[in-house]
């Protein structure tokens, strides 16, 4: 019914089937719009948010997806500024799973604010001395980005792409889509930054807080760096997953070999800063504070955050995982290879986990103990919400728009090859008007 | 003008003498009437409950007969934050510019129509000062009639805390300006807790202004200010004669608590 | 965000950030700008070739 929309020289399932899976995850999106519905109308009293915790599962949430969404903007300056070619094999999927990430970070941030009428207070009355403006500022800018990187995608729908109009901004928007990449590096890097800076310049939270050059706490170069470092990892990571639910092979192993190697080197150059963070928080910002590390963490009553979640943080998702990837052998070994991006990803989430949550927990007052919380269902809908809505779109895009430049390489469908040969001839012939070049290079 | 005697130049303060505060609450009260702070029905949880200042029980940690209690009543601190630029925890994180630092009076406001509720300025005060407002207020039948109307009501979602009474330093200028009158004097701008404090712990006034009594009481070598040495220059004072309350003021490394424990010795 | 916003100062704070704004502002429209504009005119010029070769 649809097979005009879909891609020529590729198979797809059956209608009936794509439907029944987008009916799957269109309910776990409706429990979520459900639960963000009731914050919207009820207020934040939906969550278990309290006093001590005024940020909590919501604000982990986008700092985590906006770290796993830096692919997109890593892959997109290796491709686009440093040039290198093999990646425009991966920067089409990698691109739209950091627009999935973006907006769904957008989203959350719209529900989190207990007066989401006066959202646009802090664009408008912007203090630009606050991390969070820096962070909606260039959030928002690099979403824009994203968009501007994601639509000459969808224009080459078979359908679209006949439509000369589109065909043409496809092609211009190519051309120059270098030019937007550079702009979206630079956004990304400042608000990856900022996003660290969020809980870095906190002064008065000692877990948190860093020393730092000039305005920048040290956490804002981590945060970009541990961005840059894990968001290709989990480029792979969905690419693999896609790759397992579609039961084919979707991207050459040279290209995730590459992509798992240059993510292996930040990842280990990013650890090793991150020792160096610890170490000189550990011993001279914390002491200066009347703090030893024993007291961050900690078994006293309430805290669920020992010595482990360092543990956890920086060797099993931080030393194992770059020392997998930096190897060849741990990058062509399949097993290897899924277990070292699972961990890096692990990894940056228990990171943004700890800025958030433990920050929050660990008492600052003598006469204070650990406080303790657990999100609400709603918080927990709105949570896996973006899941739902980021499996939706993938699914939506990969069966309308060539994602994938390798996947007919890859699979070629029998006895099809030539008649599909011969109907893209005769589709650019129809097009073809002077000297105008194929709308991607990556579609042929 | 010269600076800190009686100009329009003030760094308002208190001072808490925690050997005075017997816990009884009355500035609490004082100031949920006096600021129409909000109520839920049920209270028992007290990590959503509205309290501008809020009385802490404090105790030595050893067991009886050398128990020891102290009760600490917490308002917001007013920090100065470093060179008294108003660099304060919250004010400088604020992204909408709702939360402002007087450089007038030291008073760090808080502008509940121009607050989004995002709560960074929550996350990011050490002392638990601020609130949200989980809900609309909801004040019992008749209730309504006794709110004050110097101070507005806060809506739901919104970050409320202790303003200082400022809208009483708002009356006594006005009055002073009335009477043809420069500048106000110490009794004439008071806090609702200062007055309510039936043990007169709590003294308020301008800290830079050697006419008021903060001016001298905050150089007691006994006074100290919460969590100091992160920096944030809180315009609150404590005085204690007990070296355990001035030590749970702050967090001390066990070498430091030995230091000022043998120091009290040869005191 | 603008300067007529009561709470803007004309301080090195607000000279950096919302000059790297506006210079990403900048690029983004400009750049958009060009790719519509140009596939507007790509398509006008298209559509009278392919007019001009029907007469032909």
């Amino acid at each position: 019914m649809d097979s005009d929309l879909i891609p020529k020289g590729v198979q797809r399932c059956s209608l009936g089937k794509f439907l029944l899976w987008i009916s799957a995850c269109g309910f776990v999106l409706a429990i979520g719009v459900y639960a963000m519905i009731l914050c919207w109308l009820k207020g934040l009293n939906q969550t278990n948010m309290n006093d001590a915790y005024g940020f909590a599962l919501w604000i982990w949430a986008d700092l985590a997806i906006i770290a796993l969404g830096g692919g997109a903007f890593f892959t997109g300056f290796l491709r686009y500024i440093i040039g290198i070619k093999e990646l425009k094999n991966i920067i089409n999927y990698a691109v739209l799973i950091g627009f999935i990430c973006y907006s769904s970070a957008l989203l959350i941030l719209a529900i989190d604010i207990g007066q989401p009428l006066r959202g646009w207070f802090i664009f408008w009355h912007a203090n630009v001395h606050s991390m969070l403006t820096e962070v909606a500022f260039c959030l928002t800018v690099y979403f824009a980005v994203l968009t501007i990187e994601y639509i000459p995608l969808v224009l080459e729908n078979r359908k679209i792409d006949k439509i000369p109009f589109f065909h043409n901004l496809s092609h211009n928007m190519h051309e120059i889509m270098a030019v937007f990449a550079a702009t979206g590096a630079f956004l990304s890097f400042f608000h990856q930054g900022s996003l660290g800076g969020v809980a870095g310049v906190l002064f008065g939270r000692p877990f948190g807080f860093r020393e730092g050059i000039l305005i920048w706490p040290w956490t804002f170069f981590l945060f970009t760096w541990s961005a840059a470092a894990v968001g290709p990892c989990f480029t792979i990571l969905i690419t693999k997953i896609t790759e397992k639910v579609t039961r084919k092979k979707l991207v050459k192993d040279n290209v995730i070999e590459l992509l798992a190697k240059i993510s292996g080197w930040m990842l280990l150059t990013y650890i090793i800063a991150k020792l160096i963070d610890t170490y000189y928080w550990a011993f001279h910002t914390a002491p200066g504070m009347g703090l030893t590390l024993a007291q961050f963490y900690t078994s006293d009553p309430g805290s669920v955050y020992g010595y482990w979640i360092l543990f956890l943080e920086v060797v099993i998702g931080g030393i194992v995982p770059a020392l997998i990837l930096v190897t060849k052998f741990g990058r062509t070994n399949k097993i290897a290879l899924w277990i070292a991006i699972t961990l890096a990803c692990i990894g940056i989430c228990t990171n943004r986990w700890v800025m958030v949550l433990q920050l929050l927990a660990m008492p600052v007052m003598t006469f204070q103990s650990w406080f303790t919380y657990f999100p609400s269902w709603q918080e927990i809908a709105t949570t896996i919400l973006p899941v739902a809505y980021g499996a939706i779109l993938i699914s939506i895009s990969y069966r309308y728009l060539p994602i994938f430049p390798q996947e007919r390489e890859l699979n070629p469908i029998p006895g099809e090859e030539a008649e599909v040969e011969t109907v893209e001839k005769e589709e650019k012939k129809e097009l073809a008007t002077g000297d105008l070049s194929p709308a991607t290079e990556t579609a042929t | 003008m010269e600076k800190g005697h009686n100009t329009t130049f003030k760094r308002y303060g208190m001072v808490i003498d925690l050997d005075k505060c017997t816990g009884c609450g009355a500035c609490m009260v004082a100031c949920m009437q006096e600021n129409n702070v909000p109520f839920k029905k049920d209270e028992t949880d007290k990590i959503r409950s509205i309290t501008w200042i809020r009385v802490y029980k404090l105790n030595n940690g050893k067991p009886y007969p050398d128990t020891e209690i102290c009760y600490l009543p917490r308002p917001c601190q007013h920090c100065s934050g470093m060179g008294d630029h108003g660099h304060s925890p919250c004010v400088s994180v604020c992204p909408a510019t709702a939360t402002d630092y007087g450089m007038d009076t030291g008073i760090v406001s808080q502008i509940y129509t121009r607050c989004f509720g995002c709560r960074y300025c929550m996350v990011a005060c050490p002392y638990h000062v601020r609130h949200f407002n989980w809900w609309d207020p909801v004040w019992p039948e008749g209730m309504e009639n006794y709110l004050s109307p110097n101070v507005s009501v806060r809506m739901r979602g919104v970050v409320e805390k202790c303003s200082f009474c400022y809208h009483r330093y708002q009356l006594a200028r006005e009055r002073a300006f009335v009477q043809g009158r420069k500048d106000i004097e110490e009794h004439e701008y008071q806090t609702a807790c200062t007055q309510a404090c039936p043990a007169k712990a709590i003294t308020f006034g301008d800290l830079i202004n050697p006419a008021h009594a903060v001016y001298e009481l905050k150089n007691s070598p006994n006074a100290f200010q919460l969590l100091e040495r992160l920096q944030t220059y809180p315009k609150v004072y404590y005085l204690s004669d007990r070296l355990w309350v001035r030590m749970a003021g702050d967090n001390y490394l066990e070498e430091e608590k030995r230091e000022m424990a043998q120091a009290k010795i040869k005191r | 965000m603008f300067p007529f916003a009561f709470e803007w100062i004309w301080d090195m704070g607000h000279y950096v950030f919302h000059g790297g704004l506006w210079y990403a502002l900048s690029i983004i429209g400009a750049g958009m700008t060009y790719c519509i504009g140009k596939a507007a005119y790509d398509t006008l010029i298209q559509e009278k070739g392919s007019h001009e070769d029907e007469h032909h």
